[in-house]
């Protein structure tokens, strides 16, 4: 784990971030005065019906999208600037390998566009790929995993190149409940050991409250931020937390919070 | 008559042959596998040759498969310099050339969307050109030799490469292409490593498609100018001539030759786009 000193540090800020898509329909507002900060280490569940923003929110962070006003910050960089300097790996909703790749070749491929050297491309796809426990899979093509593995090798495949950002997009929103309650423990347990700044977009209640340490609760039309809540928590997280007191009065606050936007419809 | 009754009678006995083969365990082997059409394209030759004979068709109507055969072996050296001329020298290089302009054309599309707009419906114009009308002007402008056989399949072979091109450059999922904006790839990087191999499925339909139009092309524009050689001056002299052996000797020649083309492009493809759902064994 980092220092405490660092903890605190901002390292994703938006004030009054706004962000209108043009459409055929005329102007959709996706964002609406979003105002948030994630720190170092966070782990910050987005969490909101379909249309409230979060994917949105998670892709502008990544400069995938733009927002129309209001300043949005990666590591005191605009997105932009920090995805060049490779601040952030990304995860989508479905693994998105490439099918004339194997494992192991996907899991190389920013690698090799980053510019590292063989050796260190071999050693770190090793590494990733025992972090995410598909060792001695790397030489499978993609087609021939399960979807849980194909998910497991996506995240590995954005590890591999040490950003301190981690992006998914609802990583686990395509797999069964018992495969992805294996992997929310994964990603914890991944989480625990590397440090990283994790931004989590889900529409899962019980994985929102179980994975992070601030839940940010969102609704749409205008797509906004209704409820930041930091989650009291222990980082160890077994399973069964997801039974105790604690856990059932965030779930509930959450769910509170969800309605209260449905409400404002 | 016997030998039209004996061509019935093999041609029955294989098909009974044939069904029994599908149905049996030896289909599934190799060998039976390739066995099936094998002896179904010599049933066909044995009837043909049985109806010819049996029923005393002239030759300037159908010639008997023997007869083609004993033209093949006589004119084995003026088919294959017909071939070199027609083949080598004028559908193959065309091909290669309109391919590769096609490519490159696709790219300079690809990265400008002003040529997008431009250079596609000047294309669509070019092929919807008649070839019966393009391969005089173009023997004019290239002389009587190869060259302007090449010329010709260029442009036939050019705007169905084009098209597939460019669709398989747009064939990548925006999920991988916002992938490799994450990672801050470059646009070589971006094609090279992600959307040219996605193009290939494309590609290959594309190459397929131009591996016939290029025969085609190359024996027609023949017909309108060529040397005292080559396929398309063959055929259309010894039709004059009443000479059908050799023309179907030619077309025997065209035809081989077409499938050995084609089966090379589709063992590439196989070999390149394995990943493919169609192409996983």
């Amino acid at each position: 784990m980092k220092d405490t000193a660092s903890l605190s540090q901002p390292v994703i800020e938006a004030k009054g971030v706004d962000l209108v898509f043009q459409t055929a329909d005329g102007p959709v507002q996706a964002l609406k005065d979003v105002n948030l900060v994630i720190n170092r280490g966070d782990f910050v569940s987005f969490i909101g019906p379909s249309g409230c923003g979060k994917t949105t929110f998670l892709r502008a962070i990544a400069a995938l999208e733009h927002p129309t006003s209001g300043t949005l910050t990666v590591n005191g960089m605009s997105p932009d600037e920090a995805r060049r300097k490779r601040a952030y790996g990304y995860v989508f909703q479905a693994a998105g390998l490439y099918p004339w790749r194997t494992i192991a070749g996907n899991i190389r491929l920013p690698l090799e566009i980053m510019g590292f050297s063989k050796a260190e491309q071999e050693e770190r796809t090793e590494r990733v790929l025992e972090l995410v426990e598909l060792k001695g899979f790397g030489k499978k093509f993609p087609w021939q995993l399960s979807g849980g593995m194909q998910q497991r090798a996506s995240i590995a495949r954005a590890l591999a190149f040490d950003a301190d950002i981690l992006l998914m997009d609802e990583p686990f929103g395509a797999l069964d409940e018992i495969v992805r309650d294996r992997l929310n423990e994964e990603v914890l347990k991944l989480w625990a050991r590397t440090g990283k700044t994790i931004g989590f977009v889900t529409h899962s209640i019980p994985e929102a409250v179980y994975l992070s340490t601030k839940i940010v609760v969102m609704s749409p039309r205008p797509g906004r931020i209704t409820d930041v809540i930091d989650s009291p928590l222990p980082k160890e997280r077994p399973l069964d937390i997801r039974d105790s007191r604690e856990f059932i009065e965030i779930a509930h606050r959450v769910r509170e919070g969800l309605r209260a936007g449905h409400h404002e419809d | 008559m016997t030998a039209l009754w004996l061509a019935v009678g093999v041609w029955l006995a294989a098909w009974a042959l044939n069904v029994w083969l599908a149905g049996s365990r030896v289909s599934t082997t190799g060998l039976g596998r390739a066995l099936v059409p094998l002896i179904f394209g010599a049933t066909v030759l044995v009837l043909w040759e049985g109806l010819v004979r049996g029923l005393g068709v002239s030759p300037v109507i159908l010639p008997a498969p023997s007869v083609i055969a004993a033209k093949i072996a006589v004119e084995l050296p003026v088919l294959w310099q017909d071939f070199a001329q027609t083949i080598l020298k004028g559908a193959i290089p065309g091909f290669l050339i309109g391919a590769g302009a096609a490519f490159l054309v696709a790219i300079a599309i690809d990265r400008s969307p002003f040529l997008q707009r431009g250079l596609l419906p000047i294309g669509n114009f070019v092929a919807a050109l008649p070839i019966v009308g393009l391969a005089p002007i173009l023997v004019m402008w290239f002389g009587f030799d190869w060259q302007s056989k090449a010329a010709v399949v260029v442009v036939m072979v050019f705007f169905p490469m084009l098209v597939n091109i460019v669709a398989g450059l747009q064939a990548s999922e925006r999920m991988q292409r916002d992938l490799m904006a994450t990672w801050g790839a470059s646009y070589g990087q971006s094609l090279l490593k992600l959307r040219l191999p996605a193009a290939m499925p494309f590609i290959f339909n594309g190459l397929k498609i131009a591996s016939t139009l290029a025969l085609i092309g190359a024996i027609v524009a023949e017909f309108f100018g060529s040397p005292i050689y080559g396929m398309g001056f063959r055929i259309s002299t010894e039709v004059g001539r009443l000479g059908l052996d050799m023309v179907w000797a030619t077309i025997a020649v065209a035809a081989l030759a077409g499938s050995v083309f084609y089966g090379l492009i589709t063992l590439i493809e196989r070999w390149v786009t394995f990943w493919h759902p169609s192409q996983r064994h």
